[in-house]
């Protein structure tokens, strides 16, 4: 195989990837790790490198189409972007020192909470909250838009929310992925925003976290131009594409059966790194 | 002055900043596009290697060999070159948005994103340590 039949075979599987992620709502970045080191035998660094680049790219590019939806809550994004800033660049400097066997247990294993924290159903917390006053000094509390008119809400349990994505800023750098399943547990419930609010907000957060780290992976040279350019274009063009499937399709049983493949790759990321056969 | 502060809404901001970000993600692709076509055209048809971890040559590690490389024509400098524009968007982002909060005489904020703003210029510019 010589590298133009690797490169359309890996921008063939970004696509799949960036398809898929943007369906079950994992990000493309968390498939395509795996799909790299396990069916292609691409080193693990290679693979996060080129990952980490095409997290920037899918997050910028639904980001700008989630900000003039109105979503979103700059503030709470820029504040909790200095505990995932700061906890990416301690994860990627932290992936230097571990073998490539411990991250890959720990990649699987956070593949795993997430394909199911992702098939859970979600339970929005309704009724009126009562204002935090941390939160109200920050000036997090705030409304999106709804059917029936703009639905305030306001947030609450900001230091736990600051500490959860911290933890998810370490993860993300280590990995080289968004920090999507620890958010749920930060915004969702930990500070009790909505859904759509923590989902936009959080995309957003993703690209400026993921640019945190890829400084210092790119200085160590686990950013390939070669590898990095089919991960890149295949997983946009194929999230793309998956947001506009979402809006139409049942994805029901579509995220099942993803669900279940999501489920096996990480077993087997967690006996490779196991075996040490990475 | 009272009139310009009106203006720069969060909605204002926000619109302005996804524009910033299509933009940006946008011009990377293409460039990153344009020299991978480079690359395979010159490069195609040898083996990959990526089975086992190298690390990029030194030129492609920090931000003025990229350039050199991209100005010299060569398909993974322009790669590169691409990437480096695709991380560049997030920081501008940031640095976009100190600006707007400052605008909006939110001091508080200003402060925050400088915050991260200083973050990433650490990670860029000293991540060789």
């Amino acid at each position: 195989m010589n590298i133009i039949e690797f490169t359309l075979l890996v921008w063939v599987s970004s696509l799949l990837a960036g398809f898929v992620g943007s369906l079950t709502g994992l990000g493309g970045g968390i498939i395509i790790t795996p799909v790299l080191t396990l069916a292609l035998g691409v080193d693990l660094r290679y693979a996060i490198g080129a990952t980490l680049v095409s997290v920037i790219a899918t997050s910028s590019g639904a980001a700008a189409a989630y900000v003039r939806e109105g979503f979103s809550n700059i503030r709470i994004g820029m504040f909790l972007e200095i505990a995932t800033t700061v906890g990416a660049v301690m994860g990627a400097l932290l992936a230097a020192r571990i073998s490539t066997g411990a991250i890959s247990i720990i990649f699987g294993l956070v593949l795993l909470y997430s394909a199911y924290a992702s098939s859970r159903p979600r339970h929005e917390r309704v009724g009126d909250c009562q204002p935090d006053p941390l939160a109200t000094r920050l000036k997090m509390n705030g409304s999106y838009p709804t059917p029936d008119g703009p639905k305030s809400y306001c947030a609450q349990a900001v230091p736990t929310g600051f500490s959860l994505m911290f933890g998810a800023g370490i993860l993300s750098g280590l990995l080289g992925i968004g920090p999507g399943a620890v958010k749920v547990i930060a915004m969702d419930q930990a500070m009790g925003l909505p859904f759509k609010v923590s989902t936009t907000t959080s995309n957003f957060m993703i690209g400026v976290t993921a640019a945190a780290s890829a400084g210092v992976y790119l200085s160590r040279g686990y950013i390939d131009p070669g590898l990095a350019t089919p991960v890149m274009l295949g997983v946009v063009v194929g999230a793309l594409v998956g947001a506009r499937v979402l809006t139409r399709a049942k994805t029901r049983w579509l995220r099942l059966v993803f669900g279940l493949v999501i489920g096996i790759m990480a077993v087997e990321m967690i006996y490779h790194g196991l075996t040490g056969r990475l | 002055m009272a009139k310009q502060t009106l203006q720069w809404t969060d909605q204002y901001v926000e619109e302005l900043i996804g524009n910033l970000l299509r933009v940006g993600v946008t011009l990377a692709a293409a460039v990153v596009l344009f020299g991978g076509i480079v690359y395979l055209f010159r490069h195609g048809r040898a083996a990959p290697q990526y089975h086992v971890f190298m690390g990029e040559p030194t030129d492609l590690r920090s931000v003025s060999g990229i350039v050199k490389d991209a100005l010299a024509f060569r398909g993974r400098g322009l790669i590169q070159l691409g990437l480096l524009l695709l991380i560049a968007t997030p920081v501008a982002r940031v640095a976009f948005s100190v600006a707007a909060f400052a605008m909006q005489r939110d001091r508080l904020y200003v402060v925050v994103a400088l915050i991260v703003l200083a973050v990433l210029m650490c990670s860029l510019t000293g991540g060789r340590a």
